[in-house]
């Protein structure tokens, strides 16, 4: 039997809805807000933000990080930019054509409302930003400066060089700091979430461990946050810190959260290629270099000829090739694709022919290395940094690499998961992006979430909270979900197999990228499970884990998160499984054009999967949440 | 107390009777050039020129500015010290970052130490004989301090002793008048760099005013 | 493939005694990033049941800042404007021994071996280092134009990834250049000049009840900076305390 879920979306026209639901949200006076607390698990942009947020309007806010303080968080590492639709370049930019831009760039998987909502505050967000000292990019007339972005025809990106993450995340860092100093945020750096605590079916808390001292902690409150970022890490090598992870998000889904399209992951076209099995992650090259170099294979297999050797007939410049509308700007999917492509043909370059090159050569004749140092110096300059080679000389060489999970925790409009009383926000959530998420989007919705929505929609849960009293730390909930947590360490401990934790995440990560990476297939998926399954056996019996559980022990550390990635493993290939069309991020090879492009099925899957625990990693409930699309009829995306 | 205890304030009083004995040293540099006169016209000059110095009730005050200078500059140094060594806390075992910084730059306390050992020879060979010790007069009646300096200069350890202090106050200068204006706040790129060159400059320039003196005595007697 | 001696601290905890202790690698690969080496080291130790050497990284693309340890006596070792997780082997040579320590100062206590806890840098931020502006209260963006230039020069000085590589290599371990880099991004900018005064007092103030050291224009900071932040905002800093101190009102 198949559930429904209700999203609860506002009545009204698309454009009235959030204003609608601002209307009769509920509210709490300034004297009882301080009578309430929150949890906020992450300090990332959401998180951040949040807690910032919150603390200014009176809430007591308890906010945690794994990291070694809150200015870590990997929103940092995001390069591009930040959409919001201004129209400052009069372009014929409006909020519409922002939704509809992000809705189609989604593939048209993606709940309208959220979306909508998602352009509707970007503005917003940019004067809160530059009013928190965010040095954006400025014409010389001293007005904020724009630039274009993949998959749009307009100029809507707000940029801080090429590390606008760094500088928007600092912005939210300070806010929450002087939260901190204010004392209406109590901060715990190097503190993991290992587990929610559900009184009567309410989340009330949760468990963390102090990854210095080793010692397990509770924290309860009126309401938890999880902004704990995305899951890409499963796939070993990304894109993302060494340390992301999805325990947080896990651990609620154990107890009850939905998980959203937990198959649908961002894989990005322009990363460094892994250069050896040592590798311990990919490092992510602006999309931006795209605009100028040109992306090519050997026309034949197997070429060992050094790129500069090469003839120019004996090229293939594919995307010009196949797609010569968009050519080398085609959508990250489509390039990413694209790439795989011709290294499953044995095309691929580099030691272990699993990179594409990506060249300037042409660029430099037009333009001069003058031109192409000012636009690309900085990107030329990392490239050399961590391969040793100059991309002036001879071309670079680029793969594919995971990079955002578009899914995560199932959440409803007032991005509430399933849990009463837990909400998701940011890249842990799923909500805004569909099936594959527009460039210059992600910092956008961790930040609308954070600053524009969450004050909004929890102080309406909260209102109802102001009769409860604090949580009970000594509730036996906790006492059941701490010895939980505890035995867990303790059985990582006590296994004392021959294999780390990180190799078992290597394994786990390439089994993944490959059957269900960048194009899945019914045959390719059920072998992963299969294998996943026999992965997960493995590390019950063959893990070691040195040390014990009451010091500094970054391996007990990673024992837990690839506990966590086996089992999601799992959930994503049976979602991949379950989605017999392709659309965005998720190619089925079954499911594709004559011209290999991805075929969707509005009829049979015009819905979000939410996925429910049910005891066992290999038996969850699919629960759906039908997409209607008021506004707009889903197209087909072309971008021949 | 923080306001006292603050390495910023006490910075700032470093930087400021530092500039202030920095400027000292151009006008005693240039009494000493008196030395470089004929034989008896530099007798006289120099004489009347102490004398001139001792007498007056404003150079006295000066004086005692500067002494109060000379003491404030070594007590912060020696707070200041004390504090960094506080805040270092266990050191390196393979230390390597000399090659960030110049040497003089790091090592203004040893520097300074030599310069304030060498002040108390210095103080109690000229300025002590010449305030309360028994002097010859020469023949206009000022204190013949100018022979006491010949004599001194005239043997080759004390023009040794004399040169290696002056080019530790070289050093000392050429970091610490460039360090002393950051310090009080110039953050202008082009005014920092001119000013850079000029304390360079200055340094160099007392550095071989002050050592050519006993030189040219001992060589030229 | 070369052959590569480690010394590596190891240090249970902050009151304990530490000591360098000796690993050699046979294969380790001119390709492979200095950490990628760490943790190939840490493989092999696991798999003996050792503890494996404990530091600090996450991001491992030079921009959070949580790397950094002492590489040979250098703070993030021999490359310039290269944090700890951006080197690569291949500037060391076959058969080099490479000594690797902790940043050391009293304000970054020792957690365990090249993990450090650098909290104190997070305070000094908390005590002034924001526009105290509150969600929902921010203007119009393109209401205050700022020009090119004093945005890129706020960029400048925003840029520190607060790895604390400035006070681990300075001789009096001193977070002047951290603390001064943030104080002139916002006092460039006119959304943060209001607060300049009450915010360059307050932090200058944490700076000190930190246990931080005192700036001697060493200008070492700046050289190993990773971000190359100029050490012309420690004398902004300390333009604008001095001002701050001389006009302050009551």
């Amino acid at each position: 039997m198949e559930n429904h879920l209700n999203a609860k979306i506002p009545e009204g026209p698309l454009s009235e809805k959030w204003s609608n639901y601002k209307k009769e949200a509920k509210l709490v006076s300034p004297n009882n807000r301080k009578k309430l607390e929150v949890i906020v698990v992450g300090t990332g942009l959401a998180g951040a933000s949040a807690a910032a947020s919150l603390a200014e309007m009176g809430y007591n806010v308890k906010s945690f990080c794994f990291q070694d303080s809150p200015r870590r968080a990997h929103s940092v590492a995001a390069q591009g930019g930040v959409n919001a639709a201004k129209n400052y370049k009069n372009d014929g930019d409006s909020v519409y054509r922002m939704f509809y831009d992000t809705l189609k760039g989604g593939d048209f998987r993606s709940r309208e409302a959220n979306t909508y909502r998602l352009a509707e505050c970007s503005a917003n967000l940019i004067d809160q930003a530059t009013a928190q000292g965010v040095p954006f990019a400025r014409e010389y007339s001293g007005y904020l400066r724009n630039r274009s972005f993949g998959g749009v025809q307009v100029s809507r990106t707000f940029y801080a060089r090429g590390q606008t993450g760094q500088q928007l995340l600092l912005g939210s860092y300070q806010a929450l700091m002087r939260q901190v100093n204010t004392g209406k945020v109590n901060l715990y750096a190097r503190h993991e979430m290992l587990d929610l605590v559900l009184i009567e079916g309410k989340a009330k808390g949760i468990i963390a461990r102090n990854l210095d001292t080793g010692k397990m902690e509770r924290h309860g409150a009126h309401a938890v946050v999880l902004a704990s970022g995305g899951f890409g890490k499963i796939y070993y090598l990304s894109t993302l810190a060494m340390g992301c992870n999805a325990s947080a998000i896990w651990r609620a889904h154990r107890k009850g959260a939905f998980m959203a399209n937990p198959s649908w992951t961002q894989i990005h076209p322009t990363c460094l290629p892994q250069s050896g099995e040592y590798q311990s992650k990919l490092t992510l090259m602006s999309e931006s270099l795209r605009n100028d170099g040109r992306i090519w294979v050997p026309r034949d297999k197997n070429d060992t000829r050094k790129a500069n050797d090469i003839p120019e007939e004996e090229r293939d410049y594919y995307l010009e090739r196949k797609y010569p509308a968009f050519g080398n700007l085609a959508p990250r999917d489509i390039a990413s694709r694209s790439a795989k492509e011709q290294i499953d043909e044995g095309k691929g370059v580099g030691v272990l022919k699993n990179a594409v090159y990506l060249d300037f050569s042409r660029a430099l004749k037009e333009y001069g290395k003058d031109i192409i140092e000012e636009r690309y110096g900085n990107l030329f300059t990392m490239y050399k940094k961590i391969t040793g080679i100059d991309a002036y000389l001879e071309p670079m060489k680029i793969s594919p690499a995971a990079h955002f999970s578009m899914g995560g925790l199932w959440v409803d409009y007032e991005l509430m998961t399933t849990i009463h009383g837990l909400f998701a926000i940011g890249e842990a959530n799923f909500s805004d992006h569909g099936a594959n998420r527009l460039g210059a989007n992600s910092l956008l919705q961790a930040c609308v979430d954070g600053y524009f929505v969450l004050p909004y929609t929890l102080q309406n849960f909260l209102a109802d909270e102001i009769k409860n009293p604090k949580t009970d730390i000594h509730h036996p909930e906790f006492d059941k979900a701490e010895e939980a947590v505890k035995n867990q360490l303790e059985e990582f401990l006590a296994t004392k197999g021959n294999k780390t934790a990180e190799e078992f995440h290597k394994l786990l990560g390439s089994e993944l990228y490959d059957k269900c990476g960048l194009s899945r297939s019914r045959e390719g998926l059920e072998k992963a499970i299969e294998n996943i399954r026999e992965l997960r056996k493995e590390f019950k019996e063959n893990l070691i884990v040195p040390g014990d559980a009451s010091e500094v022990n970054s391996e007990l550390e990673k024992a837990g998160r690839v506990a966590d990635y086996m089992e999601i493993a799992e959930l994503m290939c049976i979602d991949a499984l379950q989605r017999e069309e392709s659309c965005g991020a998720h190619f089925r090879t079954e499911y594709q054009t004559e011209e290999g492009e991805a075929k969707r099925d509005d009829a049979r899957f015009s819905y979000s999967s939410a996925w429910e625990w049910n005891k066992n990693p290999a038996t969850p409930i699919l629960n759906k949440e039908t997409l209607i699309f008021e506004s707009v009829t889903p197209s087909v995306r072309s971008y021949k | 107390m923080l306001y006292v205890k603050n390495a910023l304030t006490r910075k700032n009083l470093m930087a400021l009777t530092g500039l202030f004995l920095s400027f000292f040293l151009i006008i005693h540099l240039f009494g000493n050039l008196q030395l470089l006169l004929p034989e008896e016209e530099a007798k006289l000059q120099y004489n009347w020129y102490s004398h001139l110095l001792a007498g007056n009730i404003v150079v006295k005050v000066i004086a005692i500015v500067l002494y109060i200078c000379i003491l404030l500059h070594t007590i912060d140094a020696i707070y200041l010290s004390l504090k960094s060594k506080k805040a270092n806390g266990p050191r390196y075992a393979i230390d390597k970052r000399g090659r960030a910084s110049k040497w003089y730059s790091r090592n203004m306390m040893f520097l300074g130490s030599i310069i304030f050992l060498f002040l108390i020879i210095h103080f109690k060979d000229f300025w002590y004989h010449f305030k309360f010790g028994q002097l010859p007069v020469d023949k206009n009646g000022n204190k013949d301090l100018y022979t006491l300096v010949i004599a001194a200069f005239d043997q080759l350890w004390y023009v040794i002793l004399y040169v290696i202090a002056i080019i530790a106050l070289g050093y000392h200068l050429l970091h610490g008048v460039f360090s002393a204006h950051r310090t009080l706040g110039l953050y202008h790129p082009l005014y920092s760099k001119i000013v850079k060159f000029l304390g360079m400059a200055y340094a160099i320039i007392m550095t071989m005013g002050y050592i050519a003196i006993p030189i040219f005595i001992y060589l030229n007697r | 493939m070369m052959k590569i001696h480690l010394k590596i601290w190891r240090q249970k905890n902050s009151q304990s005694k530490g000591g360098f202790k000796e690993y050699t690698l046979d294969d380790v690969h001119q390709e492979m990033s200095f950490l990628e080496m760490l943790d190939m080291l840490n493989i092999k130790l696991v798999k003996k049941a050792e503890r494996p050497v404990e530091f600090d990284h996450d991001c491992r693309e030079g921009i959070c800042g949580q790397c950094g340890v002492m590489i040979n006596g250098i703070a993030h070792g021999p490359l310039k404007n290269t944090t700890t997780c951006q080197l690569h082997m291949r500037s060391f040579n076959d058969g080099d021994t490479i000594y690797v320590e902790p940043f050391k100062a009293s304000a970054f206590p020792l957690v365990r071996d090249l993990k450090i806890n650098r909290s104190s840098l997070d305070n000094i931020i908390s005590s002034g280092g924001y526009v105290s502006v509150d969600t929902g209260q921010a203007p119009e963006a393109n209401t205050i134009p700022i020009a090119n230039e004093i945005a890129e020069a706020a960029f400048d000085s925003a840029a520190c990834i607060g790895c604390g590589a400035c006070v681990a290599s300075c001789k009096n371990s001193s977070a002047a250049l951290f603390t001064s880099a943030k104080i002139t991004q916002l006092e460039l900018l006119p959304q943060g000049q209001k607060e300049t005064r009450k915010r360059v007092v307050a932090m200058v103030n944490q700076m000190e009840e930190e246990g931080f050291g005192h700036c001697t224009n060493t200008e070492a900071c700046e050289v190993e900076c990773p971000e190359d932040i100029s050490v012309l905002n420690i004398a902004r800093m300390n333009y604008e305390y001095n001002k701050s101190k001389i006009l302050r009102n009551k």
